[in-house]
């Protein structure tokens, strides 16, 4: 099934730099509704209030991390518990990835990345695009 | 060797000194069916004065400049990297938005413009990893200061003189060293403009 380019896709970040390189990097793969927030907590009231086909995760934030967000998100009963979720950090630790794999983390992107990697890592979650 | 490495070394002979002369009055008291009072203060005189020279030599290490000025500065300076390369990726990338919506004007180069752009963009990346490395080593040092400031505390209470060398001042830079102090936080940085003004003064 070919991907919804126009689904929402919320990117997660405390360094407006990177949010600013993923929306870019997003917005050249052909993603058209992107939006943002700074920390855990900011993108769990966004989960709660809009439909996201895709979201894009740092793991170091406060007050609320990335890691905290997924397993929210994972452990609710509401329909966002299976919206697929990257993670996008520079913790490259074994025991970060195999805790986020645990929690339910789709993908897994080691900071700095490229575009190539960003789009196959999408790919491998969504489909080919 | 180091200023700090002689100083332990020092203490660390002294302590065998007041070990030395403990164990001298130990055994002249349980040898001698008579110690003169006059051996035995001779030798706490002995002890009484490898302890001053020991509280002298903590003093001269100014622990307190540790937690109160030399982490506090160099905090301050990792906060404004982080702050200037945010400044300047920022006006990095407003610059890559610019070239990218100009891209569409240049043609058969346009798909290639775009592709270097995104490139600049991909770097620019650093400045998210570097300010978080940077905020772990910020994090370390505070609480390291904060160790320092509780040792101090315990200390001072039985080494006055640790209350005290907090006031002294302590710049120990000679020459043309006491002038080499980096760029300067943007709070204490004086303006183009005021040095300007300064320096028409001398014209005067």
């Amino acid at each position: 099934m070919a991907v919804d380019m126009n689904m929402n896709v919320l990117i997660v970040d405390d360094y407006t730099t990177m949010l600013r390189i993923i929306q870019n990097l997003l917005k050249q793969l052909g993603f058209k509704n992107i939006d943002e927030a700074t920390d855990g907590t900011a993108a769990f009231e966004k989960v709660q209030q809009k439909n996201y086909g895709l979201i894009i995760s740092d793991w170091n934030m406060e007050p609320m991390t990335g890691y905290e967000l997924l397993q929210k998100i994972r452990s609710s009963d509401k329909p966002y518990k299976n919206v697929p979720f990257i993670m996008v950090t520079a913790e490259s630790k074994t025991e970060n990835v195999v805790a986020a794999k645990k929690a339910g983390v789709n993908n897994y992107i080691v900071k700095p990345f490229n575009a190539e990697t960003l789009k196959t890592k999408i790919s491998s979650v969504i489909g080919d695009f | 060797m180091s200023n700090i490495a002689e100083q332990r070394s020092g203490y660390l002979g002294n302590k065998e000194k007041v070990a030395r002369i403990i164990n001298s009055v130990l055994e002249k008291v349980s040898k001698a069916e008579e110690v003169s009072r006059e051996a035995i203060y001779k030798e706490l005189l002995d002890v009484q004065s490898i302890i001053d020279e020991m509280r002298q030599q903590v003093g001269s290490l100014k622990a307190s400049d540790i937690s109160g000025k030399h982490i506090p500065g160099a905090t301050d300076e990792l906060d404004a990297v982080v702050a200037a390369t945010a400044e300047a990726t920022s006006t990095i990338m407003d610059a890559c938005d610019i070239i990218q919506e100009k891209a569409s004007d240049a043609g058969e180069s346009s798909d290639a413009i775009v592709a270097e752009v995104m490139k600049i963009y991909e770097a620019c990346s650093f400045q998210d990893i570097t300010g978080q490395r940077i905020t772990s080593v910020v994090k370390t040092l505070r609480k390291i200061e904060d160790k320092v400031d509780n040792l101090i505390a315990t200390m001072s209470e039985r080494i006055p003189i640790l209350r005290d060398e907090a006031e002294d001042d302590d710049d120990e830079r000679q020459g043309d060293e006491k002038f080499l102090n980096g760029p300067q936080l943007p709070e204490n940085a004086i303006s183009q403009e005021d040095i300007d003004k300064l320096l028409a003064e001398f014209d005067d």
